[in-house]
């Protein structure tokens, strides 16, 4: 019965989404101030509909309701508790479900947190992300409902949820992923609107900002998280495959970076206007074709769900629809969005539209890298795939040159920096990173490294060049404190994540420069040295889990002759389904991570396995939270609050109900 | 021509040539990184290239394992049931990796015939078939003997 409410719940949310699209954008296009105050409620009600939804499959999970399919195929009575909570997204079905379900949360956020905003604004927002929501729960209803039964006779018990997915990283990574790619389907609708109106100003990049930073930074951890649950779960070593589902994820982020720097030129100087509406649009589509490629099947993959064409065919024709309608409409209306075009070759503005070109490009040749494969497979039936080498070779000097302009970008000023002002304030700066990162390696490892010395200069080039920027801001402050008091949250933001940038450079080049690996066969009682630790096995012996049986091994680490710590990793069998998967042990260090996997037993009790010693691992996860940080902080900025205030009282007294599409903006 | 219309077109082409190096340095990187994917039975009539590096995809042939006790060398067979090639590699297989198991394994064919593997994947959920060994077996005409189940839908999320 539950079951069947939640797919009633599903086809009622679906009718209000259909009201949601059509009303408040016909009302916001006719000036009918009852039409777009629906939008509000209609968010509200889809909210709480799918909502219900999401909770009754998750409370069909916690009972074992194994008579529905999806159930059955992903859960198991013997499965701890906070998975089957949890497996509700463990497969196509129930991730969608989600998915769909963070949507309508964005809508009820933007609901209640657009109070200032015009209404009018707001109807269209809310309407084409309901437009989208029909599309979403369509493609639900039509071909992946959640709450499909097993008739006539319901199995006594389930197929488990794939081992591999039975972890933590699991509980956190896909909602925080989904959050963060939906976030931009929110951006989207605000460029979406402001086509629709034809108003594309500062105060429309103020109201767009926060938003658009939230997404960011919730996307930026949720792809952080899964590298580093891929890191410690899948156990290869290392922390980013450039597989096929990951690429989407980080093509996503790419255009989302892009945009968040566009959107700043475009409130403060009033330019770059229809580049940042096409970067919300690529940003959005790149969002659909990650949904595309994880659930059409298309590429090989960790990640890939059911090879189901009508899925497949179906989320292309809601990406078709969407992101062609939204470039139909920009074609149609970017004429009305020009900005004036002033500003220097050495400006801030001119720095910035470098990085939007080197995010870009970066994008694209991810883009080009995980969709080649698949275009040359069907134009010439061969199976290819494309390496990580491919991706390294673009990326790591894009990434670097990215680097070098974001140490002159923040120092620099809108519309036109003299090349001599740039020199006083950086030329030390250059000179000390560049000394540094040749002397730090060299004092350190003994050796010179042309990539541990780049990577190093770069990071202490952003971080000076930052340090630098904040003693110019508070030099005529009385004092320190005054003068840091003074900058306001969205600076803040912006060098919090400018760091996580620098910290981030450091810990992935670092680690790909400095890491060592062995796999060995070891009897008990023997030793083998790597990287400066020594690892002794002592052995191994049976374990028994709730829905598992496995060994698991002790190995003594020490450094020099210094006993350190014990290290257990595990075989594992899942019962159930029959999968056996292996358990890392992992000592997570600040400088360092030492990381073992087990392999098989061999002969005379000796085990093979490879043990990893990585330096600097854990700096990728700490660069990525101080970017999401950097995201939100700059999103706190009273700036927005203020702006959307002064909106507010402006239109008490002068706002007169617009007719919609008249007002042009000026040029 | 009015300064600011020099500025503009001086952007322009600016653009204009970092976005066509970008493609040519991006399709040129392109070229050297395609791992070509072949069948064992494309393998076993010589349409590989000698000395070439490729992926090859097949089924582990039942007891085909052959585990040294005292290295992690390892020698078995892939097959699609109608031409087979022995592999050679040196690590530790993927936890997925048993016999009947569809594989993917990257490397190149040795002077002797070896397919001497630099790295072999096996994918993470045992009802699922890598498309790569599901061509590889529908090409040898034997991908319907139902060796794997046929609904291999099951997600690693």
């Amino acid at each position: 019965m539950l079951p069947e409410l939640g797919h009633f719940a599903l086809i009622l949310a679906l009718c209000l989404c259909l009201l949601l699209g059509t009303f408040p954008l016909y009302g916001a296009a006719n000036g009918n101030a009852r039409f777009m105050g629906l939008a509000r409620p209609l968010v509200a009600g889809i909210f709480v509909f799918i909502g219900l939804a999401y909770v009754l499959l998750t409370y069909s999970f916690a009972i074992d309701d194994f008579s529905v399919t999806y159930i059955q195929q992903h859960s198991n009575s013997l499965l701890p508790f906070r998975y089957k909570l949890t497996a509700v997204w463990g497969g196509h079905e129930g991730s969608f479900l989600l998915w769909t379900f963070m949507l309508a949360g964005w809508m009820l956020a933007v609901a209640i947190f657009s109070r200032s905003m015009p209404l009018e604004f707001v109807a269209r927002v809310l309407g084409v992300l309901g437009l989208l929501s029909v599309g979403y729960l369509l493609f639900m209803l039509a071909t992946s409902n959640p709450f499909d039964r097993i008739v006539p006779l319901p199995p006594a018990d389930g197929a488990d949820l794939n081992s591999a997915l039975q972890d933590f990283g699991f509980i956190v990574h896909p909602p925080t992923l989904y959050m963060g790619y939906v976030g931009f389907s929110v951006v989207f609708a605000f460029a979406m609107a402001a086509l629709l109106s034809g108003r594309l100003d500062a105060a429309w990049a103020r109201w767009c900002r926060p938003w658009a930073n939230v997404a960011w930074a919730i996307l930026t951890i949720g792809i952080a998280l899964g590298s580093w649950w891929a890191y410690y779960e899948l156990g290869w070593g290392g922390w980013w495959a450039w597989d096929p589902v990951e690429n989407p994820p980080l093509i996503t982020w790419l255009f989302g970076t892009a945009l968040i720097h566009s959107l700043a030129v475009t409130e403060k100087r009033g330019i770059f206007k229809s580049w940042t509406v096409m970067l919300a649009i690529l940003a959005f589509a790149g969002s659909l074709l990650g949904t595309f490629i994880t659930r059409s099947g298309l590429l090989t993959s960790v990640h890939a769900f059911a090879t189901d064409p009508e899925r497949g065919v179906f989320i292309l024709a809601i990406l078709t629809l969407s992101v062609g309608g939204a470039l139909l409409l920009f074609a149609l209306r970017a004429p009305l969005l020009r900005g004036r075009f002033g500003f220097g070759i050495l400006s801030r503005e001119m720095l910035l539209l470098v990085n939007n070109l080197i995010l870009v490009v970066s994008a694209a040749s991810v883009f080009l890298g995980t969709l080649f494969p698949m275009v040359y497979q069907a134009l010439t039936d061969d199976l290819i795939s494309i390496g990580p080498p491919y991706f390294n070779a673009i990326f790591v000097p894009l990434m670097a040159l990215l680097a070098l302009v974001l140490g002159v970008g923040p120092i620099s000023r809108w519309k036109k920096t003299s090349g001599r002002y740039l020199s006083t304030q950086l030329l030390w700066v250059g000179v000390i990173s560049l000394g540094l990162g040749v002397v730090l390696p060299l004092a350190i490892t003994l050796e010179f490294g042309l990539g541990a010395t780049i990577t190093i200069a770069l990071a202490l080039w952003i971080l000076l060049s930052a340090v630098r920027d904040i003693k110019n801001k508070v030099a005529n402050k009385k004092t320190l404190s005054a003068g840091l008091a003074s900058l306001p949250l969205s600076y803040y933001g912006m060098q919090i994540a400018h760091l996580g940038v620098a910290i981030m450079v450091v810990g992935a080049a670092l680690t790909s420069v400095y890491s060592t690996e062995k796999s060995v066969l070891l009897s008990p009682g023997e030793r083998m040295s790597l990287g400066g630790y020594a690892f002794e096995f002592v052995g191994a012996k049976p374990i028994t889990g709730p829905n598992f049986r496995g060994m698991e091994a002790t190995l003594n680490v020490y450094r020099g002759d210094e006993f350190l710590r014990e290290l257990h990793p595990e075989r594992r069998l899942y019962l159930a389904s029959g999968t056996p998967s292996t358990e890392m042990a992992i000592d997570a260090g600040f400088w360092r991570d030492l990381f073992v996997t087990l392999g098989e037993e061999k002969g005379a009790a000796s085990w093979s396995m490879t043990i990893y010693v990585k330096p600097f691992v854990r700096w990728v996860w700490l660069g990525a939270i101080f970017m999401c940080l950097g995201g939100v902080v700059a999103a706190g900025d009273k700036r927005y609050r203020r702006a959307l205030e002064k909106h507010a009282d402006k239109k008490q007294s002068v706002d007169v109900p617009s007719a919609g599409s008249a007002e042009v903006v000026p040029r | 021509m009015k300064p600011h219309r020099r500025k503009k077109l001086g952007i322009i082409i600016f653009i204009t040539l970092g976005l066509s190096a970008a493609v040519g340095l991006t399709l040129y990187a392109l070229k050297q990184n395609i791992n070509m994917f072949f069948t064992p039975t494309q393998v076993a009539e010589g349409e590989v290239p000698d000395g070439q590096h490729f992926r090859i995809g097949g089924m582990v042939k039942d007891g085909s394992i052959a585990r040294e006790e005292d290295s992690l060398s390892v020698n078995f067979v892939t097959t699609d049931f109608v031409s087979e090639v022995p592999i050679h590699y040196v690590g530790i297989l993927p936890d997925l990796f048993r016999e009947g198991q569809g594989i993917v394994a990257e490397g190149r064919v040795d002077s002797s015939g070896v397919f001497q593997a630099s790295k072999v994947l096996a994918k993470h959920d045992e009802n699922y078939m890598s498309p790569e060994v599901k061509a590889a077996l529908d090409a040898a005409g034997t991908g319907a003997q139902g060796v794997m189940p046929s609904e291999g839908y099951k997600p690693s999320y």
